[in-house]
């Protein structure tokens, strides 16, 4: 029987081995929901820079100032450029077929982006930006090859050159001409981005984790109780 | 109240229900571990229904909102996310905890007399199971949702003559396609609960009817005491009421942990490429279907042209185990015909379709079980080495099916060989399991089962 079941799992420790498992080199960012600063500093270049083009149609102006701790003021000040109520879906004001037209494709809504890929991901893909006049923006990208995005934050990181890959075949970038930002600065506001685009694939994420907890809690002592009272009952049975 | 209670009783029999199926319903008082599951299992389908009505409130069974509404109730629903979390991970524990109810059968030998009907009606409620979780699964209207529902109802498709029509019946269309999203919405909201509910009933008014089996296997109705109670029974209320209780609350422990802080489960429950809509000019990279199905789908892929030959010795297997075990001369004369027929057919119809055959048989083999298995005893406790043997290569290979329908097939997920080799070996050895059971459970060493069960 314990034979039995020690077969079981060891059946079940590949399946779980292998999803851990990584194609691509990916740099790895940390990511923070409790951090609120950093997810302020993410919604501001995510509203100045994504959302000219990308929306997120699933989110809403206000839960965000909600969530982020936002005044309302200073989500109309500095947020809301394509809305008029702080209740509205963060849409996207270019036409579709339009968009199609310019870059061959509609940017796709980022309102789930972190879901369907990792963070690190996202993240290795903001940085891997690179200079190429073989395509039609003048950009291409490391991590996903001939992307019709261009490189939109190029005034805050400057422009990079691919220089080569080492020797783990990850790719070394050089910067031809430095941006707003240096270096670390860009990096830290990739991570912040990062992160605003984590809570935007999941807002009940900054709940989810406290009500768990709480539940947790009050399961883990109940089931105590139900022990002893389990124990009480079966006690005359022999 | 009691005067109450009185009135109704003349007018429902409530009491007398009560004491039939909880106050003196007596099972037997050596139920173990796996004994939790029963209860679990009508726990995870009343907490499906009641995530599932919320559920159905804010959801919108259109193509061109069904995405969106999902969305809407994970984000703008108060509590929404909390009641989709339940339901999509409730999904994946409905199976967990239902493929560990009906293992711990094959353990004990649950399905064998005099609970056939049990045993039956309850490989029905895991067909109508699988329904429910395949339609559930397209509604979010996600990109894998609509393409694990094309792929597997253009399975339809491999039935020889009808097969096109067929698929085309069940979409409604020739993709899948709205009206598939509609149809697919009215099945997994009412049609299938409707069905699970009264199979349910059914299930549990035909175990009340015979009684509970145990970890020996043995009736404790054989050994009555004066008033003719089961010596070795107890009410199932307060004693087993309370016991499950406590299953109850560690399997929520285990459940809103994974709904809490894992609701996607690494990719296992809620797959990355369901959190884009669906798009049928955009094909995922691997079309898989979730967890729960990837042991048939794993036989499905399995059976290429390669396997036939083994296809066909496993007819003429089945055909020597049927002239074994068959003494009559029409039983000979039947299986033989049956078997030269399914002979000819391997020779006539494509692989494709004796996969989808090969799948159906593995579900169909289940409800053979009671009269395939013919050995003395019941438990594994009292079975010999060829039982336990053929329990465990079983079970490892269900289990690794499952993980190898969740890989390439041409790919090396395991070791020296293909992942389709190895698919290929333990259909084989499913297959094998209940073929090869009319003989080994028979062959099989047995101890003698004790008068009265064990309780430490």
């Amino acid at each position: 029987m314990k034979k039995l079941i020690l077969i079981l799992i060891l059946a079940v420790v590949p399946v779980l081995c292998q999803a851990a498992e990584e194609s691509e080199p990916l740099d790895s960012v940390y990511v923070n929901l409790d951090d609120k600063a950093s997810l302020q500093r993410g919604a501001r270049l995510f509203v100045n820079y994504c959302l000219s083009c990308h929306s997120a149609a699933f989110m809403r102006y206000r839960r965000m100032g909600n969530d982020l701790g936002i005044s309302e003021e200073n989500l109309r000040k500095y947020m809301m450029f394509a809305a008029d109520k702080p209740g509205d879906l963060m849409k996207v004001a270019m036409p579709e077929a339009e968009a199609k037209k310019w870059f061959g494709t509609a940017p796709p809504d980022l309102s789930l982006i972190a879901r369907q890929r990792k963070p690190d991901w996202i993240y290795t893909y903001l940085l891997s930006f690179y200079r190429d006049p073989s395509t039609k923006t003048g950009w291409n990208n490391t991590l996903f090859h001939n992307v019709a995005m261009p490189n939109v934050l190029y005034t805050l990181q400057g422009v990079q050159r691919l220089a080569g890959h080492d020797a783990d075949g990850r790719p070394q970038f050089e910067l031809e001409k430095p941006g707003k930002l240096k270096p670390e600065e860009y990096d830290k506001a990739i991570q912040d981005l990062t992160n605003f685009l984590v809570y935007l694939g999941e807002p009940a994420k900054l709940e989810r984790y406290k009500v768990g907890g709480i539940v947790l809690l009050f399961l883990v002592g109940f089931f105590t109780l139900v022990s002893f009272l389990k124990k009480e009952f079966w006690k005359d049975i022999h | 109240m009691s005067k109450l209670l009185a009135w109704v009783d003349e007018r429902l029999p409530l009491t007398k229900v009560w004491n039939e199926h909880l106050a003196e319903y007596y099972a037997p008082k050596n139920f173990n571990f796996w004994y939790y599951f029963g209860s679990l299992a009508l726990l995870v389908l009343v907490l499906q229904i009641v995530t599932g009505i919320f559920l159905t409130m804010h959801y919108k069974p259109d193509a061109d909102k069904a995405f969106a509404s999902v969305a809407y109730i994970m984000r703008d629903v108060p509590w929404g996310w909390l009641m989709r979390y339940l339901h999509s991970v409730g999904a994946s524990m409905f199976f967990v905890v239902v493929y560990l109810h009906m293992f711990r059968g094959l353990l004990y030998g649950s399905h064998r007399g005099p609970r056939e009907l049990v045993w039956l009606l309850g490989c029905v409620i895991f067909v109508a199971l699988m329904a429910e979780a395949f339609m559930g699964y397209l509604l979010p209207w996600g990109n894998m949702s609509y393409w694990g529902a094309q792929v597997i109802i253009s399975l339809f498709g491999a039935i020889p003559y009808v097969g096109d029509s067929l698929a085309e019946w069940i979409r409604g269309s020739f993709v899948v396609t709205d009206a598939t999203l509609n149809r697919f919405f009215a099945f997994h909201v009412i049609a299938v609960p409707l069905i699970l509910a009264g199979l349910v009933f059914l299930h549990l008014v035909a175990l009340h009817k015979v009684g509970s089996n145990n970890p020996d296997g043995i009736e404790i109705k054989k050994n009555k005491d004066a008033n003719g109670i089961p010596k070795d029974g107890i009410p199932f209320h307060p004693y087993y009421s309370v016991k499950d209780l406590v299953g109850v609350v560690g399997f929520l422990i285990i459940y809103l942990s994974i709904v809490f802080f894992a609701p996607e489960f690494f990719g296992f429950f809620l797959e990355k490429d369901n959190f884009t809509p669906a798009n049928p000019l955009q094909t995922p990279v691997d079309i898989v279907p979730l967890w729960y199905f990837t042991p048939f789908y794993s036989i499905l892929r399995a059976t290429t042209e390669d396997l036939m030959l083994f296809v066909r010795g496993l007819i003429v297997i089945a055909v020597i185990v049927a002239f074994i075990r068959t003494k009559g001369l029409t039983g000979r004369v039947v299986s033989a015909v049956v078997g030269v027929a399914f002979l000819v057919g391997t020779f006539v119809f494509v692989p494709k379709f004796w996969g989808v055959i090969l799948m159906g048989s593995s579900l169909v083999a289940l409800f053979l079980l009671p009269w395939l298995d013919q050995s003395p005893v019941k438990s594994i406790r009292y079975r010999g080495w060829m039982y336990k043997t053929a329990l465990t290569i079983f079970a490892v290979s269900f289990v690794t099916l499952g993980y190898l329908g969740m890989h390439k097939p041409n790919d090396f997920s395991l070791f020296l060989f293909k992942n389709v080799i190895w698919a290929q070996a333990c259909t084989m050895a499913y297959a094998l399991f209940f073929i090869l059971m009319p003989l080994y459970s028979v062959w099989d060493k047995t101890k003698s089962e004790p008068e009265r069960v064990n309780f430490k």
